[in-house]
């Protein structure tokens, strides 16, 4: 299986799925080798862990440079990343190594996560003959927010990587009809697994962070955004809303929490509004910081102009948050129990927002089912459905 | 001797609009939306009227025409009433022919189809008054026989029931209650001296009201001619089959064969012997209460639980409607007539019923008929709506930030 990240080297949902995809097919019997391009300080007691490159590098922590995700033009600008430089060259590297490690290793079926290590996936194919499945997390149309944008390099390496592949996995039917669309992918090779969410990739918080513990003390309704500070996540959506939320309910507090190429863009557009009052800017929050924010949250949005699934949304969800998502992304097809929205309908996104600071009964009856409903949307679901495409293609 | 007993409920709610916070304060109309959306109360009307009304109740009146010795019984709401007479009303004439025809019996139930029995004893018979005008108003009788919203009972009503002077009442004839008894019996209510309760064979009932076109049931498809022997081959006095009116033609479409087969039936069941068409008056005048039952506890038709949670289960269910009945004695003091109707149109037990969680999770979405998208939108349109409604009674909305 040949990834990218992996946690606590993460950045975002990639390296939490194969984190979660991992131990739930190990757990089915499943023997997987987890290559990555560079040595990382990574153990897991359920996958071996194997890196392309072990010589002298040295290894850091990923800080706010979120590397699978930002499009190659913005990885070349940020530095102090695991990675190099350029994103490109590194892709490149990383795929001609993987017909050798393939031929070194005793495997049956080739996984590759997204385009950084399709490249790998394919040459391992050639190396060894075995069948190949691709796992689309994200394309280069939702990292772009749609098609203008898109870097070619990028889309012609996604595009082979679906081409060479024997099956491709997509995270949803949202992902799906982006692959048969834009990639000329038929549609019978394309097979939709979502995501799911357990102890391991989201343990359950401890409650409120004290800061945030002491202005739920005095009076005020907190509503998280949690993501990368984007395009493709909406920000701005979660911004106009805010405004029209706070000229009816003062007592309604937003936190924006992430970081991205948007992150001055955001804080500008707050001071226009004239809402800086009532917006807290957190930067990038991991680890326990992260799932105690979801605690202490009364709503978190996920405003996703183009969201492929969505796993923050089931992270709030099992921290008993209720959650209003956009209607584009993925995660909306298998959640019942959460509002749902047009990223772009600002006016109904503040309508619900408001009516979930108002309504003591509507924050009960989702708090109660979003957490029940994450219950069962677990990774071991997902691995069954992968497991069982792994023994078609072998049998 | 043994009879058939037929009770169709004809019953449309005034569904609230998409109706914003921002509304709140700017637009006293709930009810009125006119677009493309299944909340539009007129286009629905009007529909159904087409699909079901309109057919199904010329096809009876031929019926009746044509077999003297049929029966068969209606409970109308007064909302539904009221909306078919202004969309529909083609369909209103057709169901006064079938009523003059003497061969049809009208129940009594609240005029605004509601569940006020159990929250406030004042404004249930206020409204069962008010059905009790509307029908002497369009059709010149008085009901006999009450239904309860829902078919919902407690030992209580029937008390009710006794004392306001009806031959019956019914209700579900649900297993657990009535243990090794059959429904197909006159019994005696608990607590009730004259009344007569009358029980849905839901079995029968919902053979053709929910499995009639589902072709994974073992009997698809369903002849009137089997129909009729397992009628003829049940137990008791009286097989009383219950179902909404929608039944025909709008839940079970022409293409089903639901038309052909209620045209049928009366001729098939005229092969068996001894079998008769009763009203529920008729049944209770001709037949002796075989025993009596004890309801302590509310019985209602919906789902494997036969109890309210459909309706109150949750906790924006419980939210919604302890806020309805709690705006009573402002309403009463405002003494504005369209205010009085507006809260009680939002009392009708549908809202309730699109704001249930209990199987939405399981992916039976089909368990539960909404035009919203989630019981959670139907939710946040009704609670505006109530916000605006405190407003307009002069009551201060909740705290920001605090409710």
């Amino acid at each position: 299986m040949f990834g990218w990240e992996f946690p606590p080297y993460n950045s975002g949902g990639l390296g939490v799925a194969c984190l979660g995809l991992t131990k739930a097919l190990s757990e089915l019997g499943l023997e997987v080798l987890f290559v990555m391009p560079k040595k990382l300080d990574v153990q897991t007691p359920w996958a071996r862990m194997i890196f392309a490159d072990v010589e002298g590098v040295s290894v850091r922590a990923v800080d706010s440079a979120l590397k699978p995700y930002v499009t190659s033009r913005g990885y070349g600008r940020r530095e102090g990343s695991v990675y190099g430089n350029n994103l490109l060259a590194e892709v490149r590297r990383y795929a001609a190594l993987g017909g050798e490690i393939a031929r070194e290793e005793q495997f049956d079926v080739i996984y590759a996560h997204d385009w950084l290590s399709f490249g790998a996936g394919i040459a391992a194919k050639r190396a060894t003959g075995h069948p190949l499945i691709v796992h689309v997390h994200a394309t280069e149309f939702d990292r772009c927010g749609g098609a203008l944008g898109i870097n070619p390099e990028v889309y012609e390496m996604e595009k082979e990587g679906m081409e060479a592949a024997d099956v491709i996995i997509a995270v949803s039917e949202l992902t799906k009809n982006i692959i048969t669309r834009e990639y000329g992918i038929p549609a019978e090779k394309v097979r939709v697994v979502y995501n799911g969410i357990d102890e391991t990739t989201a343990p359950k918080g401890s409650g409120a962070l004290p800061r945030l513990r002491v202005l739920k003390a005095s009076g005020y309704r907190l509503v998280l955004f949690l993501g990368r500070v984007t395009l493709q996540k909406g920000p701005d959506y979660f911004l106009r809303a805010a405004k029209r939320v706070i000229e009816r309910n003062p007592h309604v507090l937003f936190i924006l929490s992430g970081a991205g190429d948007m992150d001055d863009q955001v804080m500008h557009l707050a001071a226009e509004l004239g809402i800086g009052g009532h917006v807290f800017f957190t930067g990038f929050l991991g680890g326990a910081d992260r799932h105690e924010v979801y605690a202490a949250a009364d709503l978190f949005v996920m405003p996703s102009v183009s969201e492929p699934f969505g796993i923050t949304a089931l992270e709030a969800m099992r921290q008993g948050t209720p959650v209003l998502m956009s209607k584009q992304s993925g995660v909306s097809e298998v959640v019942r129990h959460a509002l749902k929205v047009d990223f772009w309908d600002v006016d109904e996104m503040a309508n619900k927002i408001l009516s979930v600071v108002g309504y003591a009964g509507l924050r009960q009856a989702l708090a109660e089912n979003a957490a029940q409903e994450a219950e069962l949307l677990t990774w071991t679901q997902a691995a069954q459905k992968v497991g069982g495409i792994v023994h078609e293609l072998v049998r | 001797m043994k009879s058939v007993c037929f009770y169709f409920q004809v019953h449309q709610p005034y569904r609230v609009k998409r109706y914003r916070i921002f509304d709140v304060g700017n637009d006293p109309e709930y009810f009125n939306d006119r677009g493309e959306s299944n909340l539009n109360n007129k286009k629905i009307i009007e529909k159904v009227a087409q699909k079901s009304y309109i057919p199904t109740t010329r096809l009876i009146l031929e019926l009746l025409k044509r077999h003297p010795g049929m029966r068969v019984s209606f409970s109308f709401s007064g909302v539904a009433l009221e909306q078919i007479e202004r969309y529909a009303p083609e369909a209103l004439e057709f169901f006064k022919r079938v009523i003059e025809t003497g061969q049809a019996e009208i129940l009594g139930e609240t005029y605004h189809h509601t569940l006020a029995f159990f929250y406030s004893p004042a404004e249930f018979e206020a409204q069962v008054g008010k059905h009790r005008d509307i029908i002497r108003r369009l059709f010149g009788t008085r009901p006999r026989v009450f239904r309860n919203t829902e078919l919902s009972y407690r030992n209580d009503l029937g008390e009710w029931a006794d004392k306001a002077g009806y031959a019956g009442v019914v209700a579900e004839g649900w297993d657990p209650i009535l243990g090794w008894r059959s429904p197909n019996y006159v019994y005696k209510p608990k607590g009730a001296a004259n009344v007569r309760m009358l029980l849905k064979n839901y079995r029968l009932s919902d053979d053709v009201a929910f499995r009639f076109s589902s072709r994974d049931w073992s009997e698809w498809p369903l002849t009137a001619q089997k129909f009729a022997q397992w009628i003829g081959s049940a137990e008791g006095d009286t097989v009383n089959l219950f179902m909404d009116y929608e039944t025909f033609g709008e839940h079970q479409w022409e293409e089903t064969g639901i038309f052909d087969f209620l045209e049928q039936l009366p001729d098939e069941l005229a092969k068996n012997q001894g079998i008769d068409f009763k009203t529920p008056s008729e049944v209770i005048a001709s037949y002796e209460p075989r025993d009596e039952v004890d309801m302590p506890h509310i019985v209602t038709w919906a789902d494997t639980d036969r109890d309210l949670t459909a309706w109150v289960g949750n906790p924006m269910q419980k939210a919604a409607i302890e806020n309805i009945y709690a705006l009573e004695n402002d309403v009463h003091l405002a003494n504005d007539h369209k205010l009085l109707e507006d809260w009680r149109k939002l009392q009708t037990s549908d809202h309730f019923y699109y704001m249930c969680t209990k199987w939405f999770a399981d992916g039976d979405v089909h368990a539960y008929f909404s035009p919203y998208e989630s019981p959670y939108d139907a939710y946040i349109a009704y609670m505006n709506a109530l916000s605006d409604l405190r407003l307009r009674l002069g009551k201060r909305l909740p705290a920001p930030g605090r409710a």
